[in-house]
C-alpha cells in the first residue's frame, strides 16, 4: 500500500496537537505510526474499531483500569508499562489467564511525540512479555492544561482455569497468608523521582506483569488458594484490610514475617510513612489452605518475582475485622485502613 | 512531636552549607545552618532538612548499656 | 540504620519490661504524661502499654504541634490564600486538620486555593525564587525543633533579597506549655514527666529544671524510641520511688544541658515573645509563642496582609482540649469512632497521627476492646 501520508509523523521533535484527536488524517496517521507500529498483531492490523475472537470454553473475567502517575518516567517503568501490568494484574487476582488487552490514551495537547512512542514501545514490550496483546484501542487529545501528559485505561479480559475458584470473599479462619515479595518499592520510587522530596535511592518500582506467577501457583494449587489481591495503591495493609472485610475475618500478621528491602524501610523513616501503606505495581497477597502455604511458597520462590516470598500470617475469626499485626518490638497493634494519599509527616 | 532521623554525612558543599546525608543508603540533602563543626562520617539528627545536633556515639553506646544493665538487674 | 535499630531491640525491651515490673511498688499507681506526640506515637505503634505493669499509666500531652494549633489560625491561613491569592506553602502534616464550617486547607486546595505541600523551608524559598510575581507565604507551625529551620530561611530571603517570601508564624514554646498544665487550675494528676526530646537538642535540658525543682515532678529527657521510652519510664520509676524529682537526660546522644546554642541565637535574633497565644485545649498562654522581629516585618505575612484573629469553637462534644490537657482519654471522648475517625476527623487529635486520638484509633483500640472481653 503506497503511503498515504504526505510526510511521515515527526516523533523526534513533534508534539501532540488537536487534530490528534480529531479523527482526521492526523489521528489516522498517529494510529498507524505510532500504535499499530508498535503494537502490532492481526486483531489490530484489521483496523476495526472493536477485536473479534474466539474465546475457549469457560469463565470469562474482566477488568479495567484506569492509570495516572506523575511522573510519566519514574525508575523500573513507566505509564506504559504501568498500565499493561496493572490491568494484567488485575485479570490474574482471579487465577485467571488473561488474553487480550485494550487501551484507551487521553493525550494532553503538547506531549511531545517521542514521550508517546517512548511509552507506546514500553507498553508493546510489557504486553508481549505478558503475552497479552493490545487488540483495540482508543486516542482521545484534550486542550494543554486539561491532562497531566497522558492517562491510559486499560481493559483486559482472561479466562479462569476449570476448578479454580478464588475471590476476596473466601478467605477463612485457619488459612495462611502470603505475600510475593518486598513491599514499598513502587511507591518508594515514585516518590524519590517528585522533585519536591529531597532523597534519592537506588530503588525501582516493582511493576511486573504477574500473570506467569499466578498460572505456576493455580497449577500447583488449584483448589486450595481461596484469594489473591495486588496491593497496590494503600499497600499491603489496604489489600489485607479489604479482604478481612469481604471475608468477615481477622488477621494477623507477624512484622518480622514481611518482606521489606532496607532502602524502603531508611525512606519510610525519613518521610515518617508506614511502608505498610506504600504502594507496589508487581506484589501479590495469597490467602490460602494452611496445609498447602509451605508448597506454594516453594512455587512462588521458584519464579523470579516470587523469590522472596514469605509466609507472613494467618486469618482468624474476628467478628470487628481487624487486622492485627505483632510488632517487632513484641507489642500488638491494629493494622488500620489508611487515611487517603500518604503524605510525609514532619511531625 | 518532631520527626528527626538519624542521618551519616557523606558530602559537605562548604560553599552552599549544604550536605548530603545517608540514612540506610537512601540520601538526603541537608541544610548544615543550624550546626558547627560537622565533619564527613559524623551522625546527625535531621529535622525538616536540616541537621539539628551532631549524634554523640559515646553516649549511644553509654544508653544502650544501660538497657542492658536493667536486664542484668532483673534477671539477678 | 544506625541510631534507629538497636533502639528497637525486642530482646532488650523484654529486659527493661521485666526491670520495670521489678521496679514498680505495687500499692502505688504511676501517672507519666509523655509530653510529645512522638511519645504517643511510638508507644502505640510499638505496642509498648503492653509491655508496662497495669499500674504505669501513660497521660497523653499537648506536644504535637498540629494539634495545640486553634482552628482560627487554620481560618487565616485559608482566608489568606483565598482572599490574597497568595501560594501558600505548608508542611503536608497540616492538610486534613479540621478548619471552621469543616473546611480544612485539603478541602480549599480542591476549591481552587494554591496550596502547595513542602517538606523543608528550603522548598518554600525555591517556590518564591521560581514565583517572583506571586507573594509566596509559609505556613509555620512547630515547637523548638521546627522553628529554627524558619529563622534560616527568613535569614536567606533577607540575604537574596527575596521579597515575595513570607512567613505567617505559628511558632510554640514547650516550657510555658509545661508551665500551663501545671498551673491549671483544676490540675491534671501526674507524678512524672517524660520529657521532649527533638525540642530538648534545641533548647536542652536546662529549661525544665525549674519546673522539677518548684514543682517536685521527676522530669526525664527521653527519646522518641520505643526503647527509649522503656528506660525513661524506668528512671522516672526510680526517681519517684526514691522520693527525687531531678531532670534527667535519657536521650543523651543528642541533648545536653545548653542545647544548641547556635539554633538558638538565630531563633532569638529573629523571633521575639508574643505577650500570649491561645492553644487548643490549654487557652491563652502568656509568653508562649513567637513573632517575627520589627527588623524582620517585611517577612511578616501578619504585617504585611489584613489579617483578624478568629474566634473558632470546637466542634460540639470535641473532647480534644481535655484531652491536650491530660484531663481526658481518647475513649473518654462520646465522638470518637462514632462520628469523628481519621476519615473524618471533628478535632485535631484524630488528624496527627501523633495525636492522642488518632494514635488510640488506629493502634491502640485493640487493647481496650481485648480488655473488654476479657
Amino acid at each position: 500500500m503506497p503511503n498515504p501520508y504526505t510526510s511521515s509523523l515527526n516523533i523526534k521533535s513533534g508534539k501532540v496537537d488537536l487534530s490528534h484527536g480529531g479523527g482526521g488524517r492526523a489521528m489516522a496517521q498517529l494510529i498507524d505510526e505510532l500504535f499499530i507500529k508498535h503494537f502490532d498483531n492481526d486483531l489490530l492490523r484489521q483496523r476495526n474499531d472493536q477485536a473479534l475472537f474466539t474465546v475457549p470454553a469457560g469463565r470469562l473475567v474482566i477488568s479495567t483500569d484506569g492509570h495516572v502517575i506523575s511522573p510519566l518516567f519514574f525508575p523500573g517503568g513507566d505509564i506504559g508499562s504501568l498500565a499493561v501490568n496493572g490491568t494484567v494484574n488485575d485479570v490474574s487476582m482471579s487465577g485467571a489467564k488473561p488474553l487480550y488487552l485494550a487501551a484507551g490514551f487521553i493525550l494532553e495537547e503538547g506531549l511531545p511525540l517521542a514521550d508517546l512512542e517512548k511509552i507506546v514501545i514500553s507498553m508493546a514490550a510489557t504486553a508481549k512479555r505478558a503475552g497479552t496483546p493490545i487488540v483495540t484501542g482508543d486516542t482521545k487529545v484534550v486542550e494543554r492544561g486539561k491532562g497531566d501528559g497522558v492517562f491510559i485505561t486499560t481493559t483486559g479480559v482472561g479466562i479462569v482455569p476449570e476448578g479454580v475458584n478464588i475471590s476476596g470473599n473466601l478467605a477463612k479462619p485457619g488459612c495462611a497468608i502470603l505475600v510475593s515479595g518486598s513491599i514499598g518499592d513502587h511507591g518508594v520510587a515514585i516518590m524519590a523521582s517528585r522533585e519536591n522530596l529531597q532523597f534519592q535511592t537506588t530503588i525501582v518500582s516493582d511493576s511486573a506483569a504477574l500473570n506467569w506467577l499466578v498460572a505456576d501457583m493455580v497449577a500447583a494449587a488449584p483448589a486450595e488458594i481461596y484469594c489473591l489481591r495486588d496491593p497496590t495503591r494503600g499497600g499491603l495493609a489496604t489489600a489485607l484490610n479489604e479482604l478481612a472485610q469481604q471475608s468477615g475475618v481477622g488477621m494477623v500478621i507477624d512484622e518480622t514475617q514481611i518482606p521489606i528491602k532496607s532502602e524502603v524501610k531508611a525512606a519510610c523513616e525519613i518521610l515518617g510513612l508506614d511502608p505498610l501503606y506504600v504502594a507496589n505495581e508487581g506484589k501479590l497477597v495469597c490467602i490460602c489452605n494452611a496445609k498447602a502455604a509451605e508448597c506454594l511458597l516453594a512455587v512462588m520462590r521458584q519464579h523470579p518475582l516470587g523469590k522472596d516470598a514469605a509466609i507472613i500470617g494467618e486469618v482468624i475469626a474476628d467478628g470487628h475485622g481487624f487486622v492485627q499485626m505483632t510488632t517487632a518490638f513484641g507489642g500488638r497493634r491494629i493494622v488500620d485502613w489508611p487515611v487517603g494519599e500518604q503524605l510525609p509527616r514532619i511531625c | 512531636m518532631c520527626l528527626a532521623v538519624p542521618a551519616q554525612i557523606v558530602a559537605i558543599n562548604p560553599v552552599t552549607g549544604m550536605a548530603t546525608a545517608s540514612v540506610g543508603n537512601v540520601k538526603v540533602e541537608v541544610s548544615l545552618a543550624l550546626v558547627e563543626d560537622i565533619s564527613i562520617g559524623d551522625y546527625v539528627l535531621v529535622h525538616v532538612g536540616y541537621a539539628l545536633h551532631k549524634i554523640d556515639e559515646d553516649e549511644a553506646l553509654k544508653t544502650l548499656e544501660l538497657f542492658a544493665e536493667a536486664g542484668l538487674t532483673s534477671q539477678a | 540504620m544506625k541510631y534507629i535499630s538497636e533502639f528497637r531491640q525486642q530482646d532488650l525491651a523484654q529486659k527493661l519490661s521485666n526491670a520495670i515490673a521489678q521496679a514498680v511498688d505495687p500499692d502505688r499507681h504511676y501517672r507519666l504524661m509523655e509530653f510529645c506526640g512522638g511519645h504517643t506515637h511510638a508507644i502505640f505503634r510499638y505496642g509498648v502499654q503492653d509491655l508496662m505493669p497495669d499500674n504505669v499509666e501513660f497521660i497523653h500531652g499537648p506536644g504535637c504541634p498540629v494539634c495545640v494549633l486553634p482552628t482560627g489560625r487554620i481560618d487565616n491561613a485559608i482566608q489568606l490564600v483565598e482572599r490574597h491569592d497568595v501560594i501558600l506553602c505548608t508542611y503536608a502534616d497540616l492538610m486534613r486538620v479540621p478548619a471552621s464550617a469543616r473546611n480544612s486547607l485539603l478541602k480549599a486546595k480542591a476549591n481552587g486555593a494554591d496550596i502547595q505541600m513542602i517538606y523543608s523551608t528550603q522548598g518554600a524559598l525555591k517556590i518564591a525564587r521560581d514565583n517572583p510575581d506571586r507573594q509566596v507565604v509559609f505556613f509555620a507551625i512547630g515547637f523548638e525543633t521546627t522553628t529554627p529551620p524558619t529563622a534560616v530561611a527568613i535569614k536567606q530571603a533577607q540575604a537574596e533579597q527575596l521579597t515575595n517570601f513570607l512567613v505567617f508564624c505559628n511558632h510554640v514554646l514547650t516550657p510555658a506549655a509545661m508551665q500551663a498544665i501545671l498551673d491549671a487550675p483544676q490540675p491534671v494528676a501526674i507524678d512524672a514527666f517524660l520529657g521532649p526530646s527533638h525540642v530538648s537538642t534545641v533548647i536542652g535540658s536546662q529549661p525544665y529544671e525549674i519546673f522539677a525543682e518548684r514543682y517536685t515532678k521527676p522530669i526525664v529527657i527521653a527519646g522518641f524510641e520505643p526503647l527509649d521510652v522503656m528506660q525513661s519510664v524506668l528512671m522516672l520509676i526510680r526517681q519517684l520511688n526514691e522520693g527525687r524529682h531531678e531532670v534527667e537526660n535519657e536521650y543523651s546522644r543528642a541533648v545536653t544541658r545548653q542545647g544548641n546554642l547556635k539554633a538558638q541565637a538565630l531563633m532569638q535574633g529573629v523571633f521575639e515573645l508574643r505577650p500570649q497565644f491561645e492553644w487548643r485545649g490549654l487557652g491563652l498562654i502568656p509568653n508562649s509563642a513567637l513573632k517575627l522581629k520589627a527588623s524582620y516585618a517585611d517577612f511578616d505575612a501578619e504585617q504585611r496582609f489584613d489579617m483578624p484573629a478568629i474566634q473558632a469553637g470546637d466542634v460540639k462534644g470535641c473532647e480534644c482540649p481535655a484531652i491536650l490537657r491530660g484531663a481526658k482519654k481518647p475513649q473518654d471522648c462520646k465522638l470518637l469512632g462514632t462520628v469523628c475517625t481519621p476519615e473524618n476527623p471533628m478535632g485535631s487529635c484524630m488528624v496527627s497521627s501523633e495525636g492522642a486520638c488518632a494514635a488510640y484509633w488506629s493502634y491502640g483500640r485493640l487493647r481496650a476492646l481485648t480488655q473488654i472481653a476479657t
